[in-house]
């Protein structure tokens, strides 16, 4: 089994909180979150507030403006629900330089069922001005983005998710905020992912390519800013996209990138994702079946697309 | 005492043999939380077997008493009683929480009979309840509102604003039973959020406030008792318990909040309960 992308979290925070700025807050659930690795080594500066996000988010707010890096750690969806008001006030409006990570996105926290699925969390995030979006596809991304969250100054909300992910970068990789990265080449359409759901479709376009169908495959996972070159280059030379996200397909990804499409470049788009509506719990595999999230969906849905083409 | 000496032992006789089918469900699945579920079992069974006004047959009776269980996450306890007390066949707790299960991780009261109110996100299960006080009172329904907290969960805000409007709008219908087992996810309540002097926070809540044994089912039916006498004012039954209740392992060990029951501990805590 490999790594779990929550263990990759932990081992980063430990790794880059060497810098005494750094701060990290959690709302009881450090074993979940990972972030307890940080503080047992620093206990000085981790924060452990109880069963209170938006105590947390608010606080941590406290911490941004007087120097501070700190970093809030919770199930994604309480983060961006009890986190909210605090998030929009202090990280949005104020952009004072708060690191909102939310672990356990998607349906990673499978079997806790709908209460503990995040969902929507992009589509929150992503309306608030001045915050940035980023999800993270795989360990070695995590990695990157939590140093990205130390050095560069503003408020950044980070998606992780529960458990592994299939390895999309090899170690030592660069990433650039607002850049899609382009993980396989292709011509006939164009893919554009974010999060595990960038190792499902690069699944997918091998299911494609046995077809004849030839898939470019772009990570987005920098959902804000987004990389509209990327998207318009896309819609120019494969002429047909499909968004793929474990999200609500209302207000997330598959949105983001039809507005660059609408303003830009109109080319038919297809969306994978939840279909505006809650699932269920289970193993986490049964769920991407039934929901229509792993390889063999996101195949039908680009041959679908195709059709439209 | 308002319940009887062979009644009490029978009540005791399936709080051991509910945690027995819980360690059995949660090693099966290897997913679920056992400590919480532990800890709140005689004060489920002193509702659902006993005090509170419930129809299998007819789960939204106008008249039956509402038990939200606002710490969710104890939900296979509670899905066991429901599911012996006939409100859906007990062959539904083979698929707990797999996929198209009426089973959910976190009770869904959409999915499952006799669940009053969906949960599992921790502090708004209280605020929701004195919402049900407040519209029973308007309809002049005088049945009671259960609300089954967890320690812990007292860390959310909401808990505490919900405990102020029951007080404002004097909801003596409303009587909270807390999970006093001193343990939450992370570690000990001591150490991730400690709460010295709970009595009296509680009182200048505005709650009137009880203690029990929450493991003593003449006790808890006792202080229901008294809770129902009292008038103007919401009630909190502190119920003190211990979490894991019943597996010598598990008791007062955070560690065993939600981790799945591997095969060695699983055949301890059956021998411990008697179970094989
Ligand atoms: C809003 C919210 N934040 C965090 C969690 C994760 N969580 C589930 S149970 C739990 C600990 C609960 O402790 P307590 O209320 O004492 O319950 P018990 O000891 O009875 O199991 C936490 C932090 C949650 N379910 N909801
Ligand atoms: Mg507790």
């Amino acid at each position: 089994m490999g790594k779990a992308l929550r263990d990759y979290y932990g081992e980063a925070l430990l790794k880059y909180g060497s810098d005494e700025r750094v701060v990290v807050l959690d709302s009881d659930v450090s074993g979940s979150t990972k972030s307890k690795i940080f503080g047992d080594k620093y206990p000085e500066r981790f924060f452990n507030v109880g069963i209170a996000e938006e105590n947390m988010v608010a606080m941590s707010a406290g911490f941004a403006k007087e120097g501070k890096i700190p970093f809030t750690n919770t199930f994604a969806v309480f983060l961006t629900t009890n986190g909210l008001l605090a998030a929009r006030t202090f990280a949005s409006y104020s952009k004072l330089n708060m690191k909102m990570m939310g672990g356990y996105g998607g349906l990673s926290d499978s079997y806790d069922g709908p209460t503990h699925h995040a969902l929507e969390d992009i589509a929150v995030m992503r309306s608030l001005p001045n915050v940035e979006v980023l999800v993270a596809s795989d360990g070695v991304l995590v990695d990157w983005l939590v140093q990205y969250c130390i050095n560069h100054y503003g408020p950044v909300y980070v998606r992780l998710s529960r458990g592994e992910a299939k390895p999309v970068y090899s170690e030592g990789e660069q990433f650039e905020i607002g850049k899609a990265k382009k993980v396989r080449e292709g011509e006939d359409l164009t893919i554009i992912s974010c999060g595990v759901m960038t190792g499902e479709s690069l699944e997918a376009a091998k299911l494609l390519s046995e077809m004849g169908i030839e898939a470019r495959v772009l990570d987005m996972f920098s959902i804000k800013p987004i990389d509209e070159q990327a998207i318009i280059e896309a819609a120019n030379e494969t002429g047909a996209i499909l968004s793929v996200e474990e999200h609500n397909i209302i207000g997330g990804l598959g949105s983001a990138v039809a507005e660059v499409l609408v303003a830009n470049k109109p080319v038919p788009q297809g969306f994978v994702g939840m279909k505006d509506q809650h699932a269920e719990c289970g193993d986490y595999d049964d769920l991407f079946e039934k929901y229509k999230l792993n390889p063999n969906a996101i195949k039908e849905a680009a041959i679908e697309l195709l059709k439209r083409k | 005492m308002s319940i009887t000496k062979e009644r009490i032992t029978e009540l005791e006789k399936i709080c051991n043999d509910l945690r027995i089918d819980l360690i059995k469900m949660l090693h099966d699945k290897q997913t679920g939380h056992p400590g919480g579920s532990l800890s709140v079992c005689e004060i489920l069974v002193t509702l659902m077997y006993e005090k509170a006004k419930l129809d299998p047959t007819n789960p939204a009776w106008e008249e039956r008493d509402r038990i939200i269980m606002t710490k969710g996450h104890a939900a296979p306890m509670q899905y066991l009683i429901l599911g012996k007390l006939g409100f859906f066949p007990e062959e539904e707790f083979a698929s707990f929480r797999q996929i198209n299960s009426i089973l959910q991780g976190h009770p869904c009261m959409n999915s499952t009979p006799g669940i009053e109110l969906t949960s599992g996100p921790l502090g708004i299960g209280l605020p929701a309840a004195v919402g049900v006080a407040c519209s029973l009172k308007l309809d002049k329904n005088d049945s009671y509102v259960y609300a089954i907290l967890g320690d812990g969960e007292l860390n959310e805000g909401a808990v505490w604003e919900a405990m102020m409007s029951a007080s404002k709008f004097k909801t003596d219908n409303l009587i909270c039973i807390l999970d006093n087992n001193g343990v939450q996810l992370d570690g000990t309540r001591d150490e991730i959020m400690p709460l010295d002097n709970l009595r009296e926070r509680f009182e200048s809540f505005g709650m009137k406030v009880f203690e029990a044994d929450g493991h003593d089912i003449a006790d808890l039916c006792d202080k229901i008792d008294e809770a129902k006498t009292v008038k103007d004012q919401p009630v909190m039954i502190m119920a003190n318990t211990v979490k894991g209740k019943g597996v010598s392992f598990m008791e007062g060990k955070s560690a065993w909040h939600g981790n799945p029951i591997g095969d060695d501990f699983y055949e301890q805590a059956l021998k411990e309960l008697g179970g094989k």
